[in-house]
Parts: structure tokens; sequence; C-alpha cells
């Protein structure tokens, strides 16, 4: 279809919904493994998790659940013809995803100063439980945080097309794509939150 | 460009969303702390799917989206279901 | 010929018009050409593999060496051949023509998925000769070696990740064209088979490989970071591995069968000269096979420290995928049965792969079965099984396609005799080949080892024996298709006389596949 290109809304988002099952799926094998060895190391975990802030999680949920709401609005202002209402709600979003970015940089800094790093001596000196934790901690965190970068580029791209104007009130399937990626990377901290914060 | 119609969501569903969410996280955050010790994780997973289906049902248009849409996301959750329910076949029994 | 989207005017007129192409039927024959330039350096490398099986003890090449051959074969045959198969280069050909649409749903991320199959090839290839060297895992890259083997098992494991977003990617695009591209008339019930089978297949690959790609990301944290997250001195579980490994892997094997399946069911109706018998059946049983087939998984680990509940549940599960295959296979027989054959390439093909694949399934079945498994788990005995099913059912149906297709593709016909005699030399080749090692493996010789016990000698050299009729059967009938692509006669529009839309264009057909997108009246096979 190199020459005339005939546009399916529906087709987009049936493919955009396809692609969020990936991820899920995706995450999925990473929550499997959490609860294998959750269910291995209960007390291990606990004692892991203690050492986690809750106030810091609370925080990026917070900020979180806040972006996803931006990004709506960003949505259903542009169905109605609201441009720069869209537009600025797409800066919220990004800008709420790097505030999300540098609370979870400040907080890995500072387990890792702390000595609670993979392969780090005073890790393993806890026990298997507690590497376990620690270990599965960066890996979903981080991934987590691969596809907050990844939601705020998609985002970022779709302000410049709106900007250009091929993204606008009629065709905003773009928009709406980007944004349901944004909302997964959401949904995956709502349960990220709890199976790693609250431990206490 | 198809002649589908669009259903526009209200901004007022859209906060009253993100408010219930937010109080949804404060009451997981309570409960844990109520019952420090306590290490079941039945009670934050019953929070977190239900702020879940609010994302999915809400922002993500799920309620305004056709039949197929809905249908198809079950194909995943039971796919997770299925695999972690026959992992933990070996792991409980081992 | 009259013009066609080979001689259409393209943006480009250098390579480019191939390399940055969106029409499904170039980027069908990249891959179609990519993937079967690794199939027949995969066939040399077990052509090598056989030759040192010849005779025990070390010969031309060392015990590393021989682990490494095996790995590479079994990566290459398996990421780079098999998966991608039938669904990136036939499919990719001939989905949309079936369907009577344009393209695909999305064409750019179709030439993208191209793009990640080379990219991961290279990233395999390039792990051969580089780091420490070719990997020695095996293809299963079992926890814990493949964490603490010197060679570069991180890039290879990095390549097959890549080729995991390929075939994601191509399955998210297929259904998504199903859902949305069928033909005005084409209800669900009057899709081809082969469209339902890549239906099954697209869900399979979409819900299966992340998996692989999470565990990959894994084992290449665990080289990097020493994370213990498989590694049972930090507490890890070796085994999980083994469960996350196969919970793709298993359903892995029917993105790899199940088109496969899809070929043979629109072959057999074409060439019965009748329509096909339970069309409703074969279509869900190719959805059946995809949704069973992921319960089923933990027959690969029936030795592997698995609890002994979960053992028995998997076997049961693994005799009830048995019979969605069982399904098809009665209704392709029935559908033969008083058909007016017209005995011809594909019609053989698909008579070898019904055969072949008989023995591979039924042979699985011993597999499953938990008690005989202990005594032939990881023996010649499931090589051959694999082979029957995977090279002798897949192969040999992706050959049949070749064949139906190739007219459609090429717009000329192959040589019908050649044809057929190198289908005769590869079945005889293939049964002296992998027979043997059902009896070998049988006696108890174990599957990877580089050496073995002076009583195999006879049957270890039939079965390399056989690797030359098969690989000249192979050759014989690749030279054939090759030479046709210029030399053959012209084809006609439809030259077997087939029902589905793809035959109601010309051959080759134009670059929009239709002058004018047909309106669907009927079921695809009204004979």
């Amino acid at each position: 279809m190199s020459t005339e290109n005939h546009f399916d809304y529906t087709g987009s988002k049936i493919g955009m919904w396809l692609f969020l099952f990936t991820e899920i799926i995706l995450f999925g094998g990473l929550f499997l493994v959490y609860a294998v060895y959750r269910y291995t190391y209960p007390h291990e975990f606990h004692e892991a998790g203690e050492h986690l802030q809750v106030s810091l999680g609370f925080a990026n949920t917070l900020i979180l659940l806040t972006s996803s709401l931006t990004a709506a609005l960003a949505v259903s202002s542009l169905q109605r013809d609201r441009k720069y209402a869209s537009l600025w709600y797409i800066s919220g979003t990004v800008a709420l995803a790097a505030v999300f970015l540098i609370n979870k940089f400040l907080e890995w800094s500072s387990h890792i100063s702390a000595g609670m790093y993979p392969g780090a001596p005073a890790l393993l000196a806890k026990g298997h439980g507690e590497n376990l934790f620690y270990g599965l901690y960066y890996v979903m965190t981080g991934l987590h945080g691969v596809h907050v970068l990844g939601g705020a580029g998609a985002l970022s791209l779709v302000y410049v097309w709106i900007l250009q104007g091929k993204v606008d009130k009629d065709r905003y399937v773009a928009l709406e794509n980007a944004v349901l990626f944004w909302h997964l990377v959401d949904l995956v901290w709502i349960y990220l939150f709890p199976l790693f914060y609250l431990l206490i | 460009m198809e002649s589908e119609q669009h259903f526009v969501v209200t901004n007022k569903t859209f906060i009253s969303v993100w408010a219930a969410l937010v109080a949804l996280t404060v009451i997981t955050v309570l409960v844990a702390q109520a019952h420090k010790g306590n290490t079941s994780v039945l009670v934050p997973l019953v929070i977190a799917t239900t702020k879940a289906s609010l994302v999915l049902w809400y922002f993500m248009h799920l309620k305004y989206e056709k039949k197929l849409f809905k249908l198809m996301l079950l194909v995943p959750i039971i796919t997770l279901l299925v695999i972690l329910g026959l992992t933990f076949l070996d792991i409980w029994f081992r | 010929m009259e013009s066609n989207f080979y001689t259409e005017p393209t943006k480009y007129n250098d390579l480019r018009k191939w390399v940055c192409s969106t029409d499904h039927k170039r980027i069908g024959l990249l891959y179609m050409a990519s993937i079967f330039i690794f199939f027949l350096v995969a066939m040399m490398i077990g052509v090598v593999m056989k030759l040192k099986m010849l005779s025990a003890g070390t010969t031309f090449i060392s015990a590393r060496t021989y682990n490494s051959l095996f790995t590479v074969h079994g990566v290459i045959m398996i990421f780079l051949f098999i998966i991608p198969g039938i669904p990136a280069a036939l499919g990719n050909f001939i989905l949309p023509l079936q369907l009577g649409a344009k393209d695909v749903a999305f064409p750019r991320l179709n030439l993208y998925s191209w793009y990640f199959y080379i990219a991961g090839a290279v990233c395999a290839l390039t792990s051969l000769f580089t780091g420490g060297g070719a990997p020695d895992t095996g293809w299963t890259f079992y926890v814990p070696y493949s964490v603490t083997t010197g060679t570069n098992v991180s890039l290879a494991v990095f390549g097959a990740f890549l080729l995991g977003m390929s075939s994601t990617l191509t399955g998210l695009n297929f259904l998504t064209t199903i859902h949305r591209m069928r033909a005005p008339g084409m209800g669900w019930f009057r899709m081809p088979l082969f469209i339902w089978s890549l239906y099954a297949t697209g869900w399979v690959q979409l819900l299966a490989t992340p998996i692989i790609a999470i565990t990959l990301v894994l084992v290449i944290l665990e080289r990097l970071f020493n994370v213990g997250i498989f590694d049972p001195s930090r507490g890890g579980d070796p085994i999980l591995f083994e469960h996350m490994f196969w919970i793709y892997s298993h359903p892995a094997v029917y993105i790899m069968i199940l088109p496969a399946m899809g070929i043979v069911s629109e072959i057999i109706p074409v060439f019965a000269r009748r329509t096909i018998f339970g069309y409703k059946a074969i279509a869900f049983s190719s959805l059946a096979i995809a949704l069973v087939g992921y319960l089923v998984w933990g027959h690969h680990m029936f030795t592997s420290g698995m609890s002994d509940t979960a053992r028995v549940i998997f076997s049961l599960l693994t005799f009830i995928v048995a019979v969605p295959s069982g399904v098809k296979v009665f209704n392709w027989v029935a559908s033969l049965y008083k058909g007016s054959s017209v005995i011809s390439a594909p019609l053989i093909f698909v008579m070898a792969f019904i055969f072949l694949f008989s023995i591979g399934g039924l042979t699985g079945l011993f597999q499953g079965a938990l008690n005989i498994d202990m005594h032939i788990h990881g023996t010649y005995f499931i090589v051959a099984h694999f082979h029957y099913v995977m090279f002798g059912g897949t192969g040999f149906a992706f050959f049949a396609g070749l064949h139906y297709w190739y007219p459609k593709i090429f717009g000329r016909m192959y040589n019908e005799k050649i044809a057929r005699y190198a289908c005769g030399l590869m079945l005889i080749g293939f049964n002296v080949l992998y027979f043997p090692m059902f009896i070998l493996g049988w006696q108890g010789m174990p599957r990877r080892y580089y050496d073995y016990p002076a009583q195999f000698q006879a049957l270890q050299r039939l079965s390399s024996v056989g690797s030359w009729i098969l690989v000249a059967g192979i050759l014989l009938m690749f030279h054939n298709l090759v030479k046709s692509i210029r030399k053959g006669t012209p084809a006609s529009s439809n030259p077997w006389g087939g029902k589905t839309l793809e035959w109601q264009t010309t051959s080759p057909p134009p670059t929009e596949n239709f002058v004018e997108i047909p309106v669907v009246t009927s079921g695809p096979y009204n004979y």
C-alpha cells in the first residue's frame, strides 16, 4: 500500500491493544517470577520490603495516577478540538514522567549507596530471599522505568505531530494509542507499588 | 476517514476516576500499616485490581469500545492466570 | 507476461526497491530468501554433525566444536527458519491475497518486522565468531550453564530476543489484518483454512513470545549483573527458568506447525477436487490446538525435578492436545477419500507430510506418557520425534506450499518431474536419516553426545547415509525452483483450479493485488 494510504481507525486501535497484550504478558512473566519467590521466601521478602520507603512509592503512585489523568484529558481535549489545551496536558504528562524518573533515580541511588545492589557483599550476606527481592526490585522497576521513558518519548512525538497538524480533532488515533500505552505504564505500577512497598 | 461515533468522555468523569484511584491508594497504604507484619498479599492485590479495572474501564476507554475489545482483553488475562496456575502446580507440591 | 508487481514502477530503482518496500509481496520474498539461506546454512551444519557421527571418538571435529554445532544448528533452524518460516514468507505473500486485501493492516510495521528479523540474525551469527566463541548451551539456553559459560551467549540470546519481536509484530499485523481487511462478503466461516491457521498462530505469537523475551532478558541480566534470579547458590530456581522457557517454547511448536496444517488444508481440496471435509472442525481445531498448546509445556520437564503432581497433570493434558491434531488428520484423509485426485507435486508433498507427521505425532504420545518418557527423555528418540514433526511436518508442508503457490508468486511453473523426484528422494533420505534415531534413542543413545559405544555403529552410519540422500533431494528441489524463476514456462492465473481469492488475480499479482476488490459470495472450497 505504498501509493494510497487508506486509514482504518478501529484497525490501528486493535493493533495497539494487541501490542499492549504483549506488554501485559511481558510483565506477567516477571510477576510470575515474583510470585514464585515470594511464595518460597515469604518472611525474607517481608524483611527486605521494610527497607523500601513507602512515602517515596506513594508519591510516585500519585504522580503516575495524575499523569494518567492528564493523558486522558489530552485525548478528550483534542477530540473537542481544543488543540492547545491538549498540548498542555501532554506536556504535563511528560513532566510528571520526568519527576517520576528523578524520584526513581534518587531511590535507586540511595539503595545502591547503602550497598543494596545485585552481587553486593552486603546484600548477599543478608540471605537468599533478600537477594531475590532486591534483584526483582531492580529488574521490575528498571523495566518499568524503561517503559516510562518509552511512553514519554511516544507522547513527545505525538506532541510534535499535533503541532505539525498531522494529528488533529479528526485524526487523533496516534494520540489515543500513545496515551493507551501511557495508561499501561500506570497499570503496571499499580501492581508494583503494593508488591514492593507495602510489605511492611 | 470512517464515520464512526466516538464517545468523548467528560472531564468530570475523568477527575472522579482519578479521585477514586487516589482514595484507593490511600486505603491500601492505611490497610498495610494497620496490619503490620501481615504477609498476606490478598488485600493489596484486590485493591490493585480494582484500581487497574478503573484505569482500563475509564482512562483506557474500554467502557466505550466495541465488545470485541473487551473480549480480547480477556485472552491475555486468562493466559496469564493459566500460566501462573500451572507453574504453581509444581511450586506448591514440590 | 502482463503488468505485475515486479515490473510496475516503484519509488526506488535500486536495491531499495526491495529492502525499503512496504509491499507485502516483496517483504514476503525478502523473508523467503533470507529464511532459505539460513536453512541451507543450518542444514550444512547438520550434515557436518552427521558426518562426524559416521564413527565414534574424536575424528575431524572436537567435542567442544560439536557442542557449538548442535547449538548453532538448533538456534538457526528454530529461530531463523521454522518459527518465521511459513507465516513470514508464504503468509506475508498469500494472506492479503486470500483475504482480497491490498496489503496487510500495517505495511510499514511489516517491513520493520523484517528489519528486526535481520538484526536478530546478524546478532545470532555475530555471536558465533566474537566474544568467547560460539554458544555451546544448546538452543534451549538452560541455566545455570548459560549464565556461567564463557561463550558468547549474551549476544546470541539478544539475537533471539530481536527475532521474538519480529515474530510478535508479524502476529500482531496478521491478527489485525484478518479482523479488519477481509473482502466484502467474506465472513469468518468463508475464510480459507490457511487464514484460520494464521489467525490461531497470530494469537500464539502474540501471547507466548513475550514470555521468552523476558526470560532471555533475565539471562542477559544474570550474565551482566549476577542478579541471582536463576542461580541456586543465591536462592534462585533453575527449574523456574525451564518453566518460563517452555511456557513459550511449547506454544512455539504450534507457531511452527499450525501454518503448516493450514497449507495442507488448502492443498487437499484443490487437488482432490472436492470440498474439504469438516471445514469448521478444522478451523476450530486450529484454535483448540493454540489453546491446549498453552497447557502442556511441563512435558518437556518430566525429568527436571518438577513436583509429581505437576508431572502427572502435564502428562494428562499432553494427551488432550493429540485430539485436535487427530481431528485434522482424519478430516484431511476423509477429504481425499473419493476425491477426483490430481496427483501433482504439491499433493505429493502433502501426502509425505501426512505420513511423516503421523509418525511424529504418534511417537510424541510415547513421550507424553510420563513413565515411558523417564526412559527416553534426552535421547535420540526425542530428536527423531521432533524432526519428524518439525521437518517432516512443517518442512514438507512448507515445501508443499512453496510448490503450490509458486506459479502465483513467480508467474512461472517449475519442472513437475524434477519436483516429484526431489520429493521422493527427500522422503527416502528423511526416513533413512531419522528412523534409525528412534531405535538408537530407544536403546539409550543420548542426544547431543558426540561419541557413542560400538553397538550403535551400524545405525549411526545408516543415519549418516540418510542425511546425504535427504540433502541431495533438498538441493535438487531448490535447484528446480530457483532455475524455474527465469526459465519455467509461464503460468496462468489459476493453474490448479483453486477457488480461493489469490487465484482470481493475475500471476504474479499487480502491485495492488486486485484490479477490483473481489466480492465473496460463498465458502472457499466449493467444488
